[in-house]
């Protein structure tokens, strides 16, 4: 699976860094950076669970 | 078996989808009284009130899945009342406002709110900003008029709708009844950052005064607004954001307990297979040892979710086991974005709490504080902290020893 954030939806809500800190990180500059693109399988309900809560619905996962 | 879900809002899909996610195949009826899929609601009061935004961009991102989680949605539809069967063990039968009646295994309630009014007259010009529709009307109502814009309570609603309407360039007056903004949510040092705030960017913020009438010129337009100290502030719009009322009137003639919403217990159910979620649901959370009603957009979702495992334990569904599943407790957060600044919180502080701020100031308009409570963490709050906010919940939500979140921090 590959994750991308949609940047010009983004708005750094930090709300995917706290259900999958591995994938998702906001620093200091306020800005997401994601750690790991293509995440292993065992974390796809997380991933999951952060593209349904991210309250600007700017993250997506291809298969 | 059969699951019932009134509501499409935001808990209440969350639920529909949940169920599925966790392997339910059965039937779920989904109604709700609009006749469209209620909107995503924060950029109401944002980028579609600003004109940013086509209207369609605020979809709930459900609308794109309702296909694939196969569900019996009934728009239009209002439940009207429950009737129990003390000899059914269901939560009983559900009637619909064209009559027909549902009975389910299991009953998710997502009603929601409606916000309250400071009049029961239409009065042209005044709005209450809930929907699409709301926003939409707002907006045309703003590309019409010219003159100053009247907002008549400071909670995010008004908060945001006051920092839209500056970005519109035009005159805005805050009006208050409480000491502070958003008083309801936040210590009143943060309520006057957010006073402060508005200020700065030019808003009229006049706190600490009732609205006594509200004037209309010879039209019936509404014109001025009469304040409590008998000031009169001249308005070509007003907009009426004081708070919200559980949509529960339905239910009276039920045996559900109702109080400040629908009374739930730790684990959200309301009656033997009804629970509820969202802005209706008051549950006990067991974390901070109370009551709660939480009207926010994430705490939806989570709720939903919750909800839909919880029916899914009641009905007896697969190997749903409550043990695991434990209470619904958790570190309620939300934001809320206001001219260049992003003011987050998570956690449930006290009027009373210590204040203490871990990083930046107040002055630069870009800081974190934490609020203590005895040896406890209550609540984390930032101003354009993303990190530092997120680092806190995190923390809060393994335990809210006051130590282990300061030391975030030190």
């Amino acid at each position: 699976m590959k994750v991308s954030v949609d940047y010009d939806l983004c708005e750094s809500n930090a709300i995917c860094m706290g259900i999958a800190p591995e994938v998702f990180e906001v620093r200091d500059d306020d800005l997401l950076y994601i750690l790991d693109e293509n995440p292993p399988e065992e974390l796809r309900a997380r991933v999951e669970e952060a593209i349904k809560r991210c309250p600007k619905q700017a993250l997506s996962l291809e298969d | 078996m059969s699951v019932l879900i009134v509501g499409a809002s935001l808990a209440g899909l969350s639920a529909a989808e949940t169920l599925r996610s966790s392997g339910y195949k059965d039937e779920i009826v989904v109604v709700d009284g609009w006749d469209s899929l209620p909107s995503d609601r924060p950029p109401l009061s944002k980028q579609v009130l600003a004109g940013e935004w086509p209207p369609e961009k605020a979809t709930q991102r459900a609308a794109s899945h309702l296909h694939e989680w196969d569900l019996d949605l009934r728009l239009g539809l209002a439940a009207t009342s429950i009737q129990v069967d003390p000899d059914s063990s269901g939560p009983g039968r559900v009637t619909l406002t064209d009559g027909t009646a549902v009975e389910p295994d299991g009953l998710i309630i997502a009603t929601g709110s409606r916000p309250r009014n400071v009049t029961d007259q239409r009065i042209d010009g005044v709005h209450l900003l809930r929907n699409l529709e709301d926003s939409l009307a707002l907006r045309d109502d703003l590309d019409a008029t010219d003159g100053p814009v009247v907002v008549i309570g400071a909670g995010f609603i008004g908060a945001e709708v006051a920092a839209t309407c500056r970005s519109l360039g035009r005159d805005v007056t805050l009006i208050e009844a409480a000491p502070s903004p958003l008083m309801r949510v936040f210590p009143q040092a943060i309520g006057d950052f957010v006073a402060d705030l508005h200020r700065a960017n030019g808003v009229d913020v006049r706190l600490g005064v009732g609205v006594a009438e509200l004037e209309c010129d010879p039209t019936g337009r509404i014109s001025g607004v009469r304040m409590s100290d008998g000031s009169l502030v001249e308005a070509a719009v007003v907009v009426v954001g004081i708070g919200v009322i559980p949509n529960v009137e339905w239910l009276a003639d039920s045996p559900l307990r109702l109080d400040n919403g629908i009374h739930c217990d730790e684990t959200c159910l309301a009656a033997p297979g009804v629970v509820a979620a969202g802005d209706v649901a008051s549950w006990y959370n067991p974390r901070y040892r109370r009551q709660m009603r939480v009207e926010q957009w994430e705490h939806a979702i989570q709720q939903g979710e919750y909800a839909a495992k919880r029916i899914l334990a009641e009905m007896g569904f697969g190997d749903t086991d409550m043990q695991a599943l434990g209470a619904f407790d958790p570190v309620p957060w939300f934001w809320s974005d206001q001219y260049d600044k992003k003011i987050q919180m998570a956690g449930f502080p006290d009027a009373s709490d210590e204040m203490v701020l871990v990083e930046g100031s107040f002055a630069e308009g870009r800081f974190a504080v934490l609020f203590r409570r005895g040896d406890e963490c209550s609540a984390v709050l930032g101003v354009n902290r993303p990190r530092h906010v997120m680092q806190a919940r995190m923390k809060l939500e393994a335990s809210l020893d006051w130590d282990g979140v300061i030391s975030l921090f030190r």
